[in-house]
C-alpha cells in the first residue's frame, strides 16, 4: 500500500532531531509539524520572518499581523523571533537552517529538483524555493512517487525547469524512502506491502537496491 | 513641515509626485502588512505604466490587486502571484508583463539598492530560469548569479507605530519586506496605526530609522486576512 499524506509526514518528522531549525514548504511537508517525536525540541521557521512557529490561533487570538509563509494565520511559540524578509533569507541562504522539507513534480539522479513551474501552464512563481534548495545543505523531498498515469517523477534527468541543481539528497515518495549517491537512487526503505519490483517499475532513474530493503513500520 | 518633522496631512500629499511610468517598491506579505490606504491612493490618482515591486500582487478587490483592476500596472517584479484571476488575465492578454525573482532575492534586491549596493552574487537560481542571460562566477568551488539591486521611485510601507520623526516600528509578521521596501525608495512613504511624539520609542526596538523616511501618515486599516486558520480552544 502507498503511503498516505499523513504516513509520508510521519516519516519524514523521524528526521528530526533535538534542537533543529527546521523549514517545512505547503501541502504535505507542512504536515509533518503534527509528527514532531516526543522528547525532542525543534523549531519552526517560516520564510516571511518567523522563527518559532506555534499552533494556529484559537479563535479569539486571531490576528492579521501573525501569518506563516502559506498565509495561514498562526501563533508564535515560547522562544520565537520575527524578522524582516531579508533576515529570514539570511538565515536560508547562509546555510543556517538544520532541515528543508518540500514538495516537487520531479527529482533526477544528479539531485537536481523541478517544483514551480510547467510550461504552457500559468506560472505563479517559486516564493522562496529556490533560495530553500540553493541555501540548504539538509534538504528532504516529499512527492508521489509517479503521476497518477504512472509516470515516474524521479528521473535521469529533470524535464520540467529547474528550482536548484544536484541540492537534493533524501526523497521521501508514497512509495519509498530514497538516498541519492553518485548519480543513482538508493533504495533505502519500501512503505508496507510494496514491492521492490514495483518500485522499480515507477523509477525511471537508475535505481540501485541494496540486499535488504526494509519496510516502513507506523 | 519643519526639521526632522515627516508627518504630512493627507494622502494626497503623502503621494505627491507620483506620476505615470514610475517604479513603485511596496512592502507587505500576502495581504499581511500591505500599505493599504497608499495602495488606495494610487488608485485614486489613476497614474497608469506603473513597475510595481511587490513579493506578491495582493488578490482581485484589495491590496495591489486593485491597481490591476485600473490597469495602473505595465511591469511587475514578484516571487508569487497565484492568488488573483485578474493577474492571469492580463498577463496572458500581454497588457501585463511579470518579472518572477525569487523571494530571498527579491528581498536582497532590495536590501542591495537601498544600502548602495548595485549587484551582487548568489547561489540561488544557478542553472533555472532565472539565471538565464546572467553573469555567472565560482568563488570556492561553487556556481553564483549576478542580481541587479532594485531601487524606487517611490517606496510604500506600512508600519505600526512611528514617531514625528518618521523611526518606524513594525507588528509581528507585518514586518516582512517593509523594512527592506523602507531603504530602497527615493521617496519612502510610511502609513502606521498610531504616531507618537519623539522620545515616546524606546531607540533600540526602532526597526526603520526615520533617516530612511521622508513622508509619513496615520491611516486607519482593514487589515484583511487572506487564511484565517484556527484551533478549537
Amino acid at each position: 500500500m502507498a503511503l498516505t499524506r499523513e504516513q509520508m509526514a510521519q516519516r519524514v518528522a523521524r528526521e528530526l532531531r533535538d534542537g533543529y531549525y527546521v523549514n517545512l514548504g505547503i501541502g504535505i511537508p507542512t504536515l509533518v509539524a503534527n509528527y514532531i517525536p516526543a522528547g525532542i525540541d525543534v523549531m519552526l521557521q517560516s520564510e516571511n520572518g518567523l522563527l518559532g512557529m506555534g499552533p494556529f490561533p484559537r479563535p479569539d487570538e486571531l490576528d492579521a499581523d501573525m501569518i506563516n509563509a502559506g498565509k495561514q494565520t498562526v501563533t508564535a511559540r515560547a522562544g520565537a523571533a520575527i524578522f524582516s524578509s531579508a533576515e529570514s533569507f539570511a538565515m536560508i541562504r547562509g546555510g543556517h537552517v538544520d532541515l528543508t522539507v518540500l514538495g516537487a513534480f520531479e527529482v533526477d539522479v544528479s539531485g537536481s529538483i523541478a517544483s514551480w513551474m510547467i510550461p504552457g501552464k500559468l506560472v505563479k512563481g517559486m516564493g522562496g524555493a529556490m533560495d530553500l534548495v540553493a541555501g540548504a545543505e539538509n534538504i528532504i523531498v516529499v512527492m508521489t512517487h509517479a503521476s497518477k498515469a504512472g509516470e515516474s517523477k524521479l528521473l535521469p534527468k529533470c524535464t520540467l525547469p529547474l528550482t536548484g541543481v544536484g541540492c537534493v539528497r533524501r526523497v521521501l515518495t508514497d512509495l519509498a524512502y530514497l538516498e541519492i549517491e553518485n548519480g543513482a537512487f538508493v533504495l533505502k526503505e519500501r512503505a508496507p506491502g510494496v514491492t521492490v519490483q514495483y518500485i522499480k517499475e515507477r523509477t525511471a532513474g537508475q535505481l540501485l537496491v541494496p540486499d535488504s530493503v526494509p519496510e516502513m513500520q507506523f | 513641515m519643519a526639521g526632522f518633522d515627516k508627518r504630512v496631512q493627507s494622502y494626497a500629499q503623502a503621494l505627491e509626485g507620483l506620476v505615470d511610468g514610475m517604479t513603485v517598491i511596496a512592502g507587505g506579505f500576502g495581504l499581511c502588512g500591505i500599505p493599504e490606504n497608499l495602495i488606495a491612493q494610487i488608485r485614486t490618482l489613476g497614474v497608469r505604466d506603473l513597475t510595481v515591486v511587490s513579493n506578491n500582487c495582493g488578490i482581485d478587490d484589495f491590496g495591489l490587486g486593485i491597481l490591476l483592476k485600473g490597469r495602473q500596472i505595465r511591469r511587475m517584479i514578484a516571487s508569487y502571484v497565484g492568488e488573483n484571476a485578474l493577474f492571469e488575465q492580463q498577463l496572458l492578454s500581454g497588457e501585463l508583463e511579470v518579472e518572477l525573482t525569487p523571494q530571498g532575492t527579491l528581498a536582497e534586491k532590495l536590501r542591495a539598492g537601498g544600502a548602495g549596493i548595485p549587484a551582487f552574487y548568489t547561489a540561488t537560481g544557478v542553472g533555472t530560469p532565472v539565471a538565464e542571460g546572467k553573469e555567472e562566477r565560482t568563488f570556492d568551488g561553487r556556481r553564483y548569479v549576478l542580481e541587479r539591486s532594485i531601487t524606487g521611485d517611490f517606496a510604500i510601507v506600512k508600519g505600526w507605530k512611528a514617531d514625528w520623526y518618521g523611526n518606524v516600528i513594525y507588528r509581528h509578521t507585518a514586518q516582512n519586506f517593509n523594512p527592506l521596501a523602507a531603504t530602497a525608495g527615493r521617496i519612502t512613504v510610511v502609513e502606521v496605526e498610531e504616531i507618537v511624539r519623539p522620545g515616546e520609542l524606546e531607540p533600540s526596538t526602532i526597526h526603520t530609522p526615520g533617516i530612511y523616511v521622508d513622508r509619513l501618515i496615520q491611516g486607519t486599516f482593514q487589515k484583511r486576512i487572506e487564511q484565517a486558520t484556527t484551533r478549537s480552544a
